[in-house]
């Protein structure tokens, strides 16, 4: 369903990402570790559309059959992409529930479907709030107004669980949670697991993977996929940090 | 005297002086910050669909101004005496006065002596019924989604129709004529009740108030007058629709609207204009008197043709509003300004009896080249008194708005209460937004407060909502409709649904 050669994307004349390789299955849980400002975030920025970055000639990213790389961001989304912001914005004089309504109808709207109206999305949006266990009275504040850390993060997950993506980028979701929280965040990423949701976790701890059980996990250094493995990678990361890698991968380049 | 005093209450008092917020760090002339990545800024040039005019055969007097024409104005509208004699006043009090440029607004002066003090359609003024218009007056209003047949309109509001200078229709005059209820052309009003506009107009905004009220005073040829009587709550909202069609026609209206003791009015105005390359000046007077115990809600949708991207044509809108509220009565000024080349206008409340109330809900919209320098002055003379101050203001585009306000308390107005409220939103950045709020405080028990925020529709703002599929202009329209939603919730069901698709429509294309 995701399928990425070869990308390269530069900010400012500085090129990030270099040369990203990488492909996932309808269903599978991926995971993308590694050191601090080595373009995980990057990664997820471009392949969700942001402004900004240049994407260097010779990249190909197909979603879901698309050359996704020529959509707008908004298409993006529409053809099932989703990312859990870093740092989740705020848009103050806007409701939850408004934002909401108006992606979901979009989002609907592109597909062929009937939108909703206030009432039916109201229902819906209750529902989901109980499903991934968010405090009902959110849905009237404004989007991630005045939201400590930890509830923009778990406001990211109750999006995630109303546009029901095909393909979710979490980045750094697990950052800032406390203990329970990072327990109910994970619970709603496992509910939402399905044959046809596949999840790309960028994190940098071994715990949130605990939760929810990776099928791959992969290291990101230098703006390439340098080593990829499965859940017990992550664990040996966590006991050797990365400076094993570093070498393996400074020593070839 | 621009200064801010005492705070007693401990409420906060953020803003102390007049002080031109400058936002952005975006000096306002000169230096325009040019960004290189995709930007949310101009407008494409959304078409204005109330552009067109009418051809109609009109009556119209050759352009210039002089006393033989305050006369003649006089004369056609068949006035008694004293009210030539109180135009020609007005007239010689304008003739001594300077155009105001105190307001931060730039344009070419209007040339007074280029432009005609009276138009209008060719047909029987106030004619009996619809059968006696010209089926082209009836069309144009129809078009303009105005249908004066009382039959096609929306039930519960009664409408006086002006196009250029002279009110074509009013409707619903039965209904409200059994409550009492005087609503008709102010022309008419001169005739048929003389001792009642002898006795309020000019008693708000006296003829030599200022240079466009003087100017508004001599000239003026229609309008709409309003009388409730005594206890009557209007069972029908009242409105105006103002349409300049003549080209290199001034239009001054004048409104007057009355409450007696203890009666209810809702009260809204809409207008449009057409394209012209040439601007076309609009200065109009409103006067509202609330007596004791009455209430008045005045709302606006203004719409005039605001030129083209270039700031070619459009409209100057030199407008002067004021209340006079004597005790326990209040005055609501609800306002959705997206038209106009230059905007000039602060409805204002004298808060004179003994828990008066007053309040200004206001959106302004700026695009292209739009500007606006609009607000209000809350004066607070009686005990008690309360005023309450929200401010939108939204600039797109290279458009330039400004919020300026007066909050005055006297020494008479014991315990009064204001709140200020004043946000500007930024789309893109070549446009401009500034807060000039004065307070003049004499009274220590008096408790002032003034709020004011600035944001920008931001570049991360607008990705977070198309990474949740929502487009930008939608994503646009969202923002600026929950920034207005404040103010959207005072005017009437109707209205605030036009006025917040207006808006949206108003915004399109404001992506780059
Ligand atoms: N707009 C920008 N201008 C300049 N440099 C940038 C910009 N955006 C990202 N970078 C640089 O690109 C590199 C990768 O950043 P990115 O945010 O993708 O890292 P990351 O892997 O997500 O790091 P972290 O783990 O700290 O979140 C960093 O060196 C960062 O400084
Ligand atoms: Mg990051």
């Amino acid at each position: 369903m995701l399928e990425i050669k070869d990308l390269r994307a530069a900010v400012n004349g500085v090129e990030i990402l270099r040369g990203l390789n990488f492909s996932a299955n309808a269903g599978e849980v991926h995971a993308i570790m590694g050191p601090n400002g080595s373009g995980k975030s990057t990664f997820a920025h471009v392949l969700s559309g942001k402004a900004g970055y240049e994407v260097l000639p010779g990249s190909q990213v197909r979603f879901q059959g698309r050359d996704l790389l020529e959509l707008p961001a908004e298409e993006r989304a529409r053809l099932g992409l989703f990312l859990a912001f870093q740092y989740p914005v705020e848009i103050p004089g806007v409701t939850n529930a408004n934002f909401l309504q108006t992606a979901a109808n979009e989002i609907r709207e592109s597909r062929g479907l009937d939108k909703l109206d206030a009432l039916d999305f109201g229902d819906f949006l209750r529902e989901k709030m109980a499903y991934v266990n968010v405090n009902p009275v959110m849905a009237d504040r404004f989007v991630n107004h005045g939201f400590s850390g930890g509830e923009k993060k778990r406001n990211e997950i109750l999006q995630l669980a109303v546009l029901e993506p095909s393909l979710a980028i979490l980045d750094e979701t697990d950052s800032g949670l406390d203990i329970d929280a990072l327990r109910i965040v994970s619970e709603g990423v496992n509910k939402l697991r399905s044959p046809d949701r596949t999840f790309i976790l960028v994190t940098h701890y071994q715990r949130l993977l605990s939760y929810v059980e990776p099928d791959f996990v992969h290291v990101l250094y230098k703006g390439q996929i340098v080593k990829s493995g499965g859940k017990d990678l992550a664990l040996e990361l966590e006991d050797k940090g990365y400076d094993w890698i570093k070498e393996e991968v400074d020593s070839n380049g | 005297m621009r200064s801010a005093t005492n705070d007693n209450s401990g409420n906060r008092l953020t803003q102390m002086s007049s002080k031109d917020e400058q936002i952005d760090g975006t000096p306002y002339e000169g230096s325009r910050v040019e960004q290189s990545n995709r930007e949310v800024a101009d407008l494409a040039g959304q078409e204005y669909k109330y552009g067109w005019s009418t051809d109609i055969e009109s009556d119209t007097f050759a352009r210039g101004l002089n006393e033989d024409v305050v006369r003649a104005i006089s004369a056609r509208k068949g006035e008694p005496e004293w009210m030539t004699e109180w135009r020609l006043q007005a007239y010689r009090a304008w003739c001594g006065m300077q155009e105001p440029t105190w307001a931060k607004v730039r344009y070419a002066r209007p040339d007074f002596q280029a432009i005609s003090y009276y138009s209008a359609p060719k047909q029987q003024e106030n004619p009996k019924s619809l059968d006696e218009m010209d089926p082209k007056l009836i069309e144009t209003f129809e078009k303009l989604g105005i249908p004066l047949n009382e039959q096609k309109r929306l039930t519960g509001v009664a409408v006086d129709a002006v196009f250029d200078s002279v009110s074509v229709a009013t409707t619903h005059r039965d209904i409200l004529g059994k409550k009492g209820i005087i609503f008709c052309p102010i022309s008419e009003a001169l005739r048929e009740h003389p001792e009642l506009v002898k006795k309020y107009l000019g008693s708000v905004v006296p003829r030599g108030d200022n240079f466009y009220a003087a100017l508004n005073s001599a000239v003026f040829s229609d309008g709409s007058f309003v009388y409730i009587p005594k206890g009557v709550k209007c069972p029908m909202d009242l409105s105006t629709y103002f349409r300049i069609n003549a080209a290199q026609t001034g239009q001054f209206e004048r409104t007057l609207i009355v409450a007696d003791e203890g009666a209810q009015v809702s009260y809204l105005e809409g207008c449009t204009a057409p394209k012209r390359d040439e601007n076309q000046l609009h200065a109009a007077v409103v006067e509202l008197v609330a007596h004791a115990g009455a209430t008045i809600r005045y709302s606006t949708v203004q719409n005039w043709y605001a030129g083209d991207e270039e700031g070619r044509g459009g409209i100057y809108n030199f407008v002067t509003k004021r209340g006079r509220c004597e005790e326990n009565a209040r005055i609501s000024w609800t306002q959705v300004e997206t038209g106009s080349a230059i905007t000039w206008k602060y409805p204002s409340c004298i808060l004179k009896g003994d828990n008066a109330v007053g309040e200004f809900y206001s959106v302004a919209l700026t695009k292209g080249c739009q500007q606006a320098d609009t607000g209000t002055k809350m004066l607070h003379v009686g005990k008690n008194t309360r005023s309450t101050i929200i401010a939108k203001t939204i600039s797109a585009g290279r458009g330039d708005s400004s919020y300026r306000g007066l909050v005055h308390v006297a020494p008479t107005a014991a315990n009064a209460r204001s709140y200020t409220q004043c946000d500007s939103l930024l789309i893109g950045s070549q446009c401009g937004a500034h807060t000039f709020p004065y307070l003049d405080v004499r009274q220590p028990s008096a408790s002032v407060e003034h709020e004011a925020s600035t944001s920008k529709i931001s570049e991360e703002q607008l990705f977070y909502c198309q990474s949740r599929g929502i487009r930008p202009e939608n994503a646009i329209s969202m923002v600026v409709n929950g920034f207005c939603k404040e103010v959207f919730d005072h005017l009437p069901m109707e209205f605030a649904v036009e006025a917040s698709k207006l808006l949206s429509v108003s915004l399109e294309g404001s992506v780059g």
